[in-house]
């Protein structure tokens, strides 16, 4: 259950302004892929055209194409809310729905798309927060709160939330930015042992990370404010750490720039 | 140990710590003339309203007996004692209830429009239409429903017909209140329930309405303790009635405003006297209302 992405001359952005323009790359499945880059070079922009879900802003646009496994996810015939089940997604703070307990927190994509069955809605909730690696830790108070979690718990609820539904691809806007160290190291060993099942995208401003835990990194710059950004270049994260092809990727990587 | 060199700055070294406890005296003398002012208008403000509350308590607090509370004004001259206000709480209730159950769901709806389905060049106006809704005198609004509803459909005076003035007395307090209520729910959240595969109206019903909940309740329940003191829209759509009737869909029937608004009209004494138990009934109610808003606003958001 893991599938390949690949982007055709995608640009996206909002209204006039373009944010992000002619991306094209290909994500390996079963694999972690980096996003580096300066702020403003559209990679969050570009992750969240990957769901799809960078048209819930209003005026965004899109051109191109995002392909998964052969399949245009921006073809009329498809369905945002179809994409976004297959591609599921992290975000940059914890966002555990507040008004749920933590057991409703990672059952929601399931129930809110029609499951109804408690055993089978248990038996994903208990799989998704081992997987997670959060079980030890919250199987006593599956009835409280998510919001009585620590921001690490809170996020690592928040990627069980995301796999419970089963995903083909997840993403993940620097997930671990809100993190302290011991967190961030959870999630970190997390992403490596979620890689056996799911195609992984990981936007992060962490270049230790990155080089920690992708297997393929791509470099996005912008060259001045209220510019496009643009994939500069892509690679498997050794040689982009390693040895650079481009000037742009050896400064930011080397601390020049950005 | 590397010593660490500050960067000269204006004030160090020519104000110790210790000699800034002293303050200059005009600083000092300003600082409380700020205060005492502060403490004045605050004592301006709530003198009104502990004289408004406390004279209706005063003059209306004898009249809530037993009998008060469970008879009806029916059979009883205007100079006689006795009589109650029981036609008038259950026409008051069932005219409030029946405005809200029609505010309620309107109003959540068009928020819900305003915030989480916008369109270019009709949020706007609708938004502006709602501000404008909130300004319109209620007298106008019993003139609407009256030449509308009750002369126009033929469908006479009613409690109902005071229900739909209320409901569009309401009905704007309701869509500001769920607005902001809505706005204050955290992007990141509509987000997470998008990009579980969640269809734009479940975000909306399950992951952002339940958010807002504590809100939303608190703002209608307020605009349910605005409207029940209305007046004028009732004199113009239910009339009055000295008889219970417990029927909103046919015929006049009476509420606490509109029962006071008739006593206090009389000129004797014991009218008077009815008239203040029945403001009493009318405050007491809203302050159930209000402190209902808020004792659901605590429970639901365990923070």
């Amino acid at each position: 259950m893991a599938l390949r992405i690949e982007t055709v001359n995608l640009s996206c952005g909002y209204g006039a302004a373009t944010a992000v323009s002619d991306v094209s790359l290909t994500i390996e499945p079963k694999s972690v892929t980096a996003i580096i880059g300066p702020s403003g070079c559209g990679k969050s922009t570009f992750l969240r055209s990957l769901n799809r879900l960078h048209e819930a802003v209003p005026g965004a646009t899109v051109q191109g194409e995002v392909l998964l496994d052969d399949d245009d996810i921006y073809a009329p015939s498809v369905d945002a809310v179809e994409v976004r089940r297959l591609v599921g997604m992290v975000f940059q703070k914890p966002n555990p729905f507040p008004t749920m307990s933590i057991f409703d927190n990672v059952a929601a994509g399931l129930r809110l798309a029609g499951m109804r069955r408690r055993e089978i809605l248990t038996d994903a909730v208990n799989r998704a927060l081992r997987d997670a690696g959060l079980w030890g830790e919250v199987v006593n108070r599956l009835d409280k709160p998510a919001q009585s979690l620590s921001g690490g718990q809170q996020q690592r609820l928040c990627i069980a939330r995301a796999i419970a539904v089963q995903p083909q691809v997840l993403l993940m806007d620097e997930p671990c930015s809100a993190l302290d160290p011991i967190s961030t190291l959870a999630i970190e060993d997390l992403i490596t042992r979620l890689k056996d099942d799911y195609t992984i995208v990981i936007v992060t401003h962490n270049m230790q990370q990155a080089a920690r835990v992708s297997d393929t990194t791509a470099f996005f710059t912008v060259d001045g404010p209220g510019m496009a950004g643009r994939l500069v270049e892509t690679g498997t994260t050794e040689q982009i750490f390693r040895a650079p092809a481009q000037r742009r990727t050896e400064d930011y990587i080397t601390g020049r720039f950005g | 140990m590397t010593e660490i060199t500050l960067p000269e700055s204006p004030v160090s070294g020519r104000i110790r710590l210790h000699e800034r406890r002293t303050v200059s005296t005009a600083r000092r003398w300003r600082n409380r003339l700020a205060a005492a002012t502060a403490a004045a208008m605050l004592l301006l403000a709530v003198i009104p309203l502990f004289a408004l509350v406390g004279f209706t308590v005063m003059h209306g607090v004898h009249r809530m007996t037993p009998a008060f509370l469970t008879h009806s004004m029916a059979g009883i001259p205007p100079l006689s004692p006795g009589g109650g206000i029981y036609h008038a709480v259950i026409g008051t209730l069932e005219q409030v209830t029946l405005a809200a159950l029609l505010a309620v769901p309107l109003g959540l709806l068009v928020a819900v429009f305003l915030v989480e389905t916008p369109v270019r060049g009709l949020t706007g106006p609708v938004r502006l239409l709602v501000d404008v809704m909130t300004g319109i005198p209620s007298i106008v609004t019993g003139l609407f429903v009256f030449s509308f509803w009750v002369i126009g459909l033929h469908q006479g005076f009613s409690g109902v017909a005071g229900s739909i003035a209320l409901m569009i007395l309401m009905l704007p307090v309701v869509v500001r209140s769920t607005e902001e209520m809505l706005r204050l729910v955290p992007v990141p959240l509509r987000e997470a329930a998008l990009a579980l595969g969640l269809p734009r109206w479940r975000t909306t019903w399950s992951i952002v309405l339940p958010a807002a909940r504590s809100g939303i309740t608190t703002g209608v329940l307020l605009a349910v303790a605005r409207v029940t003191g209305e007046t004028a829209p009732l004199l113009l759509t239910v009339g009055n009635n000295a008889f219970i009737n417990t029927n909103p869909l046919h015929g006049q029937q009476a509420s606490l405003p509109v029962f006071v608004f008739n006593q206090t009209g009389s000129a004797f004494d014991v009218a008077v006297q009815r008239a203040w138990g029945g403001a009493l009934a009318l405050i007491a109610f809203v302050v159930v209302v209000y402190l209902t808003a808020r004792l659901l606003t605590r429970s639901k958001s365990p923070r």
